[in-house]
């Protein structure tokens, strides 16, 4: 009973995580994104600088009509949604936040594994869901986003095996609790190339060429109303919210911090996840978005030989020590 | 030197990072008012007292939105004996704002200061025909129009404050050297009591002349300054003895011990003058108001009654 009890208030917590970060970045990004251009953005909704500016546009999605086309495939065409979804839920559920048992929603021992596996089918929607709308631009973005997956999956699970090799564990709290400071500047690339092909993954900007609504309309989703288009929507702030999450476990080290690493563990993780969410918005202000030649040569003659360098100095270090 | 690579990258980043952290440029206008220039051109303003539908900003408007109604009432002779006069009333004075293409045309020609920009902006209609703005609408738009910009620091006194504070200080002066005579005389003629007679009707003339140096004044100063600063100047001096003595040398062999009376005497010369040059008094009255046009016969009257429509002229 007790047991069954301790489950429910896990996944009730991670189920909360979820749907609440992404809806906090999504703020985040309304606001320092007008702020970096020069507005002041969202100013109404909920009385106080539209701090719920995103729940309006939640109960708008809703309030919409649920199209789908005569000629989409309707069963995929209504299930890609949460197949791009759910994914990323269950990646909250195996990331440490702070130390020990307590602060992880299930402890998965190929945590690497699991995550990287999982997060690959997320991808998966977008691609099911440019198939089935029956669509040029919808097909158009499908393939892309084919493509970019195909580039960007491979650096950032070689990265990600960087990682694993230097804790001698693919467990994500044994990877955190082997993590020394000095790991920081010693797989300072792999975290780089991790960082960027996981926002390329999530295709967002400048790697939104998949979406990229000035030419494709936007791509996968352009089919898609209502409810099913906030779902996609919502896929992507968590996403960000994985990714970051994620890189904060692996390279930044997570819950270890200069002080009060025994009871705040969880503030230093929450810490480097908003940081790095930061740097997510503000590298989509400031940077244009990359051609589809250039995301695939950005792919394959940058990360990944940066990532096989990576690989073969955390081989070298690991074998002197 | 190459650059380093990355370094626009790195740029752009920090362009946006710095954006981020200065003031926002968003004008939150339906709840804060925007800060317009003084000289914002909002809308037409009507000032409809000092309108005497001479019709000039109606002929003016490139698109003919200016509609103007009036009539003719006759004013009975302010004199006994005299002409009765006739003057325009207005009935109708209407801007179509949908023509309007705020030129500014009509507030540029307008002779007696009736027409007005505002900054006010808030004046959408759903029907263009409803942007038709009678009389009643264009005069409420006058109380939003903005005192003028003031001047630059050391930019010139504009001319009608200067006409009016030199009209002020001979005015000041007169009476000073009048008060001063007339105590001076009450002094002579308590000490000597020989010729009282004499020296009588030149105290009753200095306050006559007062009077009249404003008229110049007003008009003077735009063509010839020098003509009524001289004899003000020479009324200490030698020189003012002897424009003095050339107008009128009776009373001044009498007041010559006074500067005051010559000064007051050459102002009335210079009265003259002003009169005569019909180009300083015309910039006078256009600063003024109206009188201009409507009182040319006024002129043809006495001093006195000369300078009275004058002041009357201003507030109407």
């Amino acid at each position: 009973m007790n047991d069954a009890l301790d489950v429910a208030i896990r996944l009730l917590i991670v189920f909360a995580v979820f749907m609440v970060f992404p809806l906090v970045i999504g703020q985040t990004e309304h606001k320092v994104m007008a702020h970096m251009q020069g507005r002041l953005g969202p100013m109404y909704a909920g009385g106080f600088h539209g701090w719920a500016q995103l729940v309006a546009d939640g109960v708008k999605f809703v309030q919409k009509e649920d199209v789908v086309p005569a000629g989409a495939d309707r069963r995929i065409f209504q299930m890609a949604p949460a197949v791009a979804l759910l994914p990323y839920l269950l990646v909250v559920l195996v990331i440490p936040i702070g130390p020990g048992e307590g602060a992880v929603g299930q402890v998965i021992d190929a945590g690497i594994f699991f995550v990287m596996a999982v997060m690959g089918v997320g991808v998966l929607g977008s691609l099911m869901a440019g198939w089935a709308s029956a669509n040029k631009f919808s097909l158009l973005g499908g393939l892309r986003t084919a493509a970019q997956l195909l580039a960007y999956e491979l650096p950032m699970l070689l990265t990600a095996a960087s990682v694993a090799m230097a804790a001698g564990t693919v467990s994500l709290t044994g990877i955190l609790d082997a993590f020394e400071w000095w790991w920081l500047p010693w797989q300072i690339v792999g975290a780089i190339v991790f960082f960027v092909a996981g926002l390329a993954e999530l295709q967002r900007p400048p790697f939104d060429m998949p979406v990229a609504d000035s030419e494709i309309i936007f791509g996968a989703y352009t089919e898609y109303t209502g409810l099913r288009f906030a779902l996609f929507l919502l896929a992507e702030y968590a996403g960000i919210v994985v990714l970051c999450g994620l890189t904060t476990v692996l390279f930044l080290g997570g819950w270890h911090g200069p002080m009060g690493a025994d009871g705040l563990g969880w503030v230093w993780t929450l810490l480097k996840t908003a940081v790095l969410a930061f740097v997510v918005i503000w590298l989509r202000v400031s940077y244009p978005r990359m051609r589809e030649d250039q995301l695939q040569r950005l792919a394959w003659t940058t990360l990944v030989p940066l990532a096989l360098a990576q690989i073969a100095l955390t081989g070298i270090v690991k074998v002197v020590i | 030197m190459a650059p380093i690579p990355g370094s626009g990258l790195a740029k752009g980043l920090a362009v946006t990072l710095r954006t981020m952290t200065k003031k926002t440029v968003t004008a939150q206008y339906p709840d804060v008012q925007p800060d317009l220039p003084p000289r914002t051109r909002g809308v037409i303003g009507l000032f409809e007292e000092n309108c005497t539908v001479c019709m000039l900003c109606a002929r003016e408007c490139p698109d003919w939105c200016i509609y103007i109604d009036s009539h003719k009432e006759t004013v009975p002779a302010t004199t006994p004996g005299g002409r009765e006069r006739s003057r325009n009333v207005l009935d109708r004075f209407a801007i179509d704002f949908s023509l309007c293409m705020y030129c500014g045309i009509c507030i540029e020609v307008c002779p007696f200061d009736a027409l007005f920009w505002s900054p006010e902006f808030e004046y959408a209609e759903t029907d263009i025909r409803e942007l038709t703005h009678e009389r009643d609408k264009l005069r409420e738009w006058m109380w939003t129009v903005p005192a003028p910009p003031a001047l630059d620091p050391a930019a010139e006194e504009p001319k009608e404050i200067a006409a009016a504070r030199k009209t002020a200080e001979k005015l000041a002066a007169a009476q000073e050297a009048a008060k001063e005579q007339q105590a001076q005389e009450a002094a002579e003629a308590a000490a000597a009591a020989d010729a009282p007679s004499a020296d009588a009707p030149s105290a009753s003339d200095a306050p006559d002349d007062g009077p009249h140096p404003g008229n110049p004044a007003a008009g003077g100063p735009t063509s010839g300054g020098s003509a009524p600063d001289g004899p003000a100047a020479d009324g200490s001096t030698p020189g003012g003895s002897t424009s003095g003595g050339s107008t009128s040398g009776g009373s001044t062999s009498g007041g010559s011990t006074s500067g005051g009376s010559t000064s007051g005497r050459s102002g009335s010369g210079g009265s003259g003058s002003g009169r005569s040059g019909s180009g300083g008094s015309t910039s006078g009255d256009a600063a003024s108001g109206g009188p201009a046009p409507d009182r040319p016969s006024g002129r043809g009257q006495t001093g006195g009654s000369a300078s009275g429509p004058m002041g009357e002229g201003g507030p109407e």
